[in-house]
């Protein structure tokens, strides 16, 4: 009861709000939500804490389907990997809760009279029941299901603000460009369905090294589908377009969902699925290459943008590509802590931008902001956290002196997972470390770039608007000051068991490693310029950033001006968006178009007309000519019918 | 030897010319009754045939009732047909075409 | 009789009916009633069709009525073929002809062309002659098309009292509904062609009898040698 209950607590919730805030009031089913799914985290912690290393129960709901030879069940499984999961998902989960309670109280673009605090709040527990769905299921097709149930409630949140056609765009794109991952995801089930005969996790995962045996290019190609899956859902490389455009919606779902759940189920993904990946190192090589791209991609866009929570979003997508580095290369513990750990930090940075937005009054552009750390102090404190914590501000060398990593979150997680990527010894290791590197400065750098364009310097509003700057209300700082703690805390607190001498332990079976896969114990062992590399990384952003934003920002235009071409590359996100329109959108358009006025136009309305104005008259009038209205004809008629009958029935017996 | 298909062959050319009666009349509606009475004449005959090669006098029994239906159903008809005459005017074939179209 | 030396006409005669009795060519005279009569009674049926005028029309149909009711003697049913006589010619055929007489049947001139029925219509007459036959004689080719029937245990000589024997007692019912029948098709007759005409003086029986007695009669002083 307990397990169930966690997963189905943000149902009832999401059921609640959706449909019975006319009878019970808004403000009720807002807080009855959050107080549900406060209970789902608090269970989920107490999982976290107390179920014993190695264990996997299992929850069986209900049969679903048994045909022929699949036979599938809906079940719930828990273990440790899972236990990760959920305790992020339900944390951040409840903490978004709680600070949209503050931050949706009132609109001022739109008036509208019907409820939409109800409407938010259903989707947002909607959401989180489809997350939970995911990481909690016992077979492919289950995950399936929370997979494509997050897609849907992403877009309904992108799209909540739906009278702005721009949210409206914006959430088809994340549906479409998720719907591609999906199609690749659904690939690989089949595939692997064909493989194994079921889509079992354990049955698969037990299987798997007899199938590397004797179906191996099958079974890398069917992980590659899965890996495209993973890619749509976490914005990779190619699948990434529909992220930043994803910041139409409210800061609070884009804290949830572009920040700490979504897109994390593609990481999630790749590590349940480990014990295949291990068997297939071709796919691993292209997780990780494409991972790299990822996170020096995002990085470089980030560099140049000037909305605020863009900014946020592509610094998303970059640590998502590290994470994806990290399982690429095997080090799949190091992918969850740092799931776990830029859980925190980033839902804490997108919550801050939410808290200037609302303070700004809606203004999202930092070069229109300036100085603000007088005007909103928490919310400036929060966000010096959040960035001391994504840039990696630590002690390196702390743990190997002292046993005990200390730094914030950051800190803990990515320089883990580039001390793993030196250490693994693939061919593309290499590459992908000196990549992640300049990746890691320049994260630094546009990091406290956006701290010092928007917290410090001169205001570049006029007086009115300054003054009506204010900060937040107490249920936002509540929230925030949860997050910050999350994200000095679980770096340190976790350092061990995720990565540290008890991860074996710890995960158990949820995580597969190959005999020739040493990483978790080898990281620690690199030398020693390895593990100050990321400090140093840190800190060259953080004098560039200082000097360039803080003291001497009219050098930065200057280069800016000089670079034009380069910074319009960067801005305009390297042209994905006009080259996927050029490749796909327009000749889908001209397809399109072409079909509907001559096939759809042409042909069959056509003969539609055809039939029904032409033909179907004439007939008509002709049959009409066999109403002579004479009573006679229609007595003969009804004498030839008779006799017809008559005769075939008579054929009909004499032939017998 | 006069057997019991010489009945049936006459019956049923007798059937024959009742139902070509019907719609091959040019005059008028009456012909088309009493082509209707030819019919059940001919099934009269039919009944009775059988009624005498079969030694079962069910047949003729039948008949009498076909005979008193036929004269109550000429009655009913031939009053419809005044009422009809009284209405239309006159009782041509050419002009019984008011269900036309 | 004249009948032995007409084999030519017997033989064309034979030709159009049973098949069976073609062994023998002599012909009774009962056989020969037959043919008369048969061949009388489809003539006029075919003349009741074309005739020119539909006196001439009802008239052929009685005709046909009583050649009919000579081939039921020939069958033994001479109750039957009276009942044919007197029912039919005598009570519907006259029926007819006041109808055609009351109705001016007879229009002055033919305007209707010629129907184009009559090739459909000879092919439609021949398929349901086929037919018959089958339904007929088919029992000779084929098992299942044999035709089942039990007879009845009442036969006495005369056709009459045999008839009157099993009518009144095994089909009483069947009986009695007939009455009811052409009481049905008297009254019905009666409502379809009762006209009430204007000027015509009636009696309301329910006036009549719903008058009130004390207001009928009126008395009245007159002086003698002044009116009312």
């Amino acid at each position: 009861m307990l397990l169930q209950s966690i997963t189905f607590l943000p149902l009832l919730g999401a059921l609640v709000a959706g449909f019975l805030y006319r009878f019970l009031g808004e403000k009720f089913v807002t807080l009855f939500a959050t107080f549900l799914l406060a209970i789902s985290c608090t269970l989920s912690w107490v999982i976290f804490f107390t179920y014993p290393e190695g264990t996997i129960v299992k929850v069986l709901l209900s049969d679903w389907i048994k045909s022929a030879d699949l036979e599938i069940s809906w079940m719930l499984r828990f273990d440790k990997l899972n236990s990760v999961m959920l305790v992020v998902i339900t944390t951040i989960s409840s903490v978004v809760h709680l600070y949209s309670i503050g931050y949706m109280s009132h609109y001022e673009h739109w008036e509208q009279s019907e409820k939409y605090k109800a409407r938010f709040f259903a989707y947002l527990s909607l959401f989180t029941f489809m997350m939970l769905m995911l990481v909690t299921a016992d077979n492919f097709l289950q995950m399936f299901f929370g997979w494509e149930g997050v897609g849907l409630a992403s877009y309904l949140l992108i799209g909540f603000y739906y009278k702005k056609s721009a949210a409206n765009s914006a959430a088809i794109k994340a549906f479409i460009v998720n719907r591609v991952g999906d199609f690749g995801f659904a690939l690989g089930i089949f595939g692997l369905f064909y493989l194994f005969g079921n889509i079992n996790f354990d049955q698969i995962f037990m299987d798997a090294k007899e199938m590397a045996e004797s179906n191996y290019v099958q079974l890398e190609l069917f992980a590659f589908f899965l890996f495209v899956g993973a890619m749509g859902k976490s914005a990779q490389l190619f699948l990434h377009t529909w992220l930043p455009d994803a910041m139409e919606g409210p800061t609070p779902v884009s804290a949830l969902i572009h920040a700490a759940t979504m897109v994390t189920a593609g990481v999630f993904l790749v590590c349940r699925i480990s014990p295949i990946l291990e068997l297939t190192p071709i796919t691993t090589s292209v997780i990780t290459v494409v991972g790299t791209a990822t996170a020096f991609f995002a990085a470089s866009v980030a560099l140049v943008q000037t909305d605020i929570k863009r900014i946020i979003a592509y610094s998303t997508c970059s640590q998502l590509g590290y994470m994806f580095v990290a399982a690429g290369i095997g080090f799949y513990q190091a992918a969850m802590f740092h799931l776990f750990t830029h859980a925190f930090f980033k839902a804490l940075l997108f919550l801050g931008a939410g808290s200037v937005i609302h303070g700004m009054h809606h203004e999202q552009n930092i070069f229109k902001m300036g100085g603000l750390r007088i005007k909103m102090p928490y919310t400036f404190l929060s966000m010096l956290i959040g960035t001391l914590a994504i840039t990696g501000v630590g002690i390196p060398f702390a743990y190997d002196l002292f046993n005990f990593q200390i730094g914030f979150a950051g800190f803990a997680s990515k320089d883990a997972i580039l001390e793993g990527v030196y250490a693994s010894k693939t061919s593309v290791s290499i590459y992908a470390f000196w990549v992640l590197i300049v990746a890691a400065v320049m994260t630094s750098f546009y990091s406290w770039r956006l701290i010092f364009v928007t917290f410090f310097g001169k205001f570049s509003g006029d007086v009115n608007s300054y003054n009506k700057i204010h900060e937040s209300p107490i249920t936002m700082l509540v929230s925030l000051i949860i997050l910050v703690f999350g994200s000095i805390s679980v770096g340190l607190i976790f350092y061990e068991q995720f990565v540290g001498h008890d991860a074996k332990s710890f995960f158990g079976q949820s995580i597969y490693v190959a005999k020739s896969n040493h990483i978790l114990h080898d990281f620690h062992y690199v030398p020693a310029w390895v593990k100050l590399s990321p400090f140093i990384a840190m800190i060259i952003g953080l004098v560039l950033s200082t000097y360039f934003y803080l003291f001497n920002q009219r050098l930065m235009n200057a280069i800016y001006n000089q670079h034009k071409n380069l910074h319009t590359f960067l801005y305009k996100k390297w042209f994905f968006d006009e080259l996927y329109k050029v490749i796909f959108v327009t000749p889908a358009e001209r397809i399109g178009r072409f079909f509907w006025i001559n096939f759809d136009g042409g042909i069959i309305n056509k003969f539609l007309n055809l039939v029904s104005l032409n033909f179907i008259p004439k007939m008509s009038k002709e049959a009409g000519f066999i109403q002579t209205g004479f009573v006679t004809h229609y007595a003969f008629a009804m004498i030839i019918g008779l006799v017809s009958v008559t005769a075939l029935l008579i054929i009909y017996v004499v032939a017998y | 030897m006069i057997g019991l298909g010489h009945y049936l062959t006459v019956a049923s050319i007798l059937f024959v010319i009742g139902i070509f009666g019907i719609f091959l009349n040019r005059r008028n509606v009456i012909i088309v009754l009493m082509s209707i009475e030819i019919m059940l004449l001919s099934i009269n005959l039919n009944m009775v045939a059988f009624s005498y090669f079969l030694g079962d006098l069910k047949g003729q029994i039948f008949s009498m009732f076909i005979l008193t239906v036929a004269a109550a159903e000429a009655a009913i008809g031939l009053a419809i047909l005044v009422c009809y005459f009284r209405n239309k005017g006159s009782i041509s074939i050419e002009s019984v075409n008011t269900m036309k179209g | 009789m004249v009948i032995a030396g007409n084999s030519r006409l017997l033989e064309i005669l034979n030709l159009t009916l049973d098949l069976d009795n073609y062994l023998e060519f002599r012909m009774n005279p009962s056989d020969f009633v037959f043919f008369v009569f048969s061949f009388v009674t489809i003539s006029s049926a075919v003349c009741v069709i074309f005739a020119s005028s539909s006196v001439h029309s009802v008239l052929w149909l009685i005709l046909s009525f009583i050649s009919a009711a000579g081939l039921f003697i020939l069958l033994n049913a001479e109750f039957l073929a009276m009942l044919l006589v007197v029912v039919y010619v005598g009570a519907v055929a006259v029926l007819f002809l006041f109808v055609v007489m009351m109705l001016n049947a007879d229009p002055k001139k033919t305007k209707t062309k010629f129907s184009n029925f009559v090739p459909v219509g000879i092919l439609t007459a021949l398929v349901i002659f086929l037919e018959l036959g089958v339904v007929f004689g088919g029992w000779r080719f084929s098992e299942e098309l044999y035709i089942n029937s039990v007879p009845s245990n009442f036969i006495i000589d005369d056709n009459t009292s045999s008839l009157g024997n099993i009518l009144y007692t095994n089909y009483f019912l069947p009986f009695q509904i007939a009455g009811i029948i052409l009481l049905v098709a008297m009254i019905g007759a009666i409502i379809l062609t009762l006209s009430k005409r204007d000027g015509v003086k009636r009696q309301d029986v329910l006036d009549q009898i719903y008058r009130d007695p004390n207001k009928s009669v009126i008395l009245k002083d007159i002086k003698p040698g002044q009116g009312l």
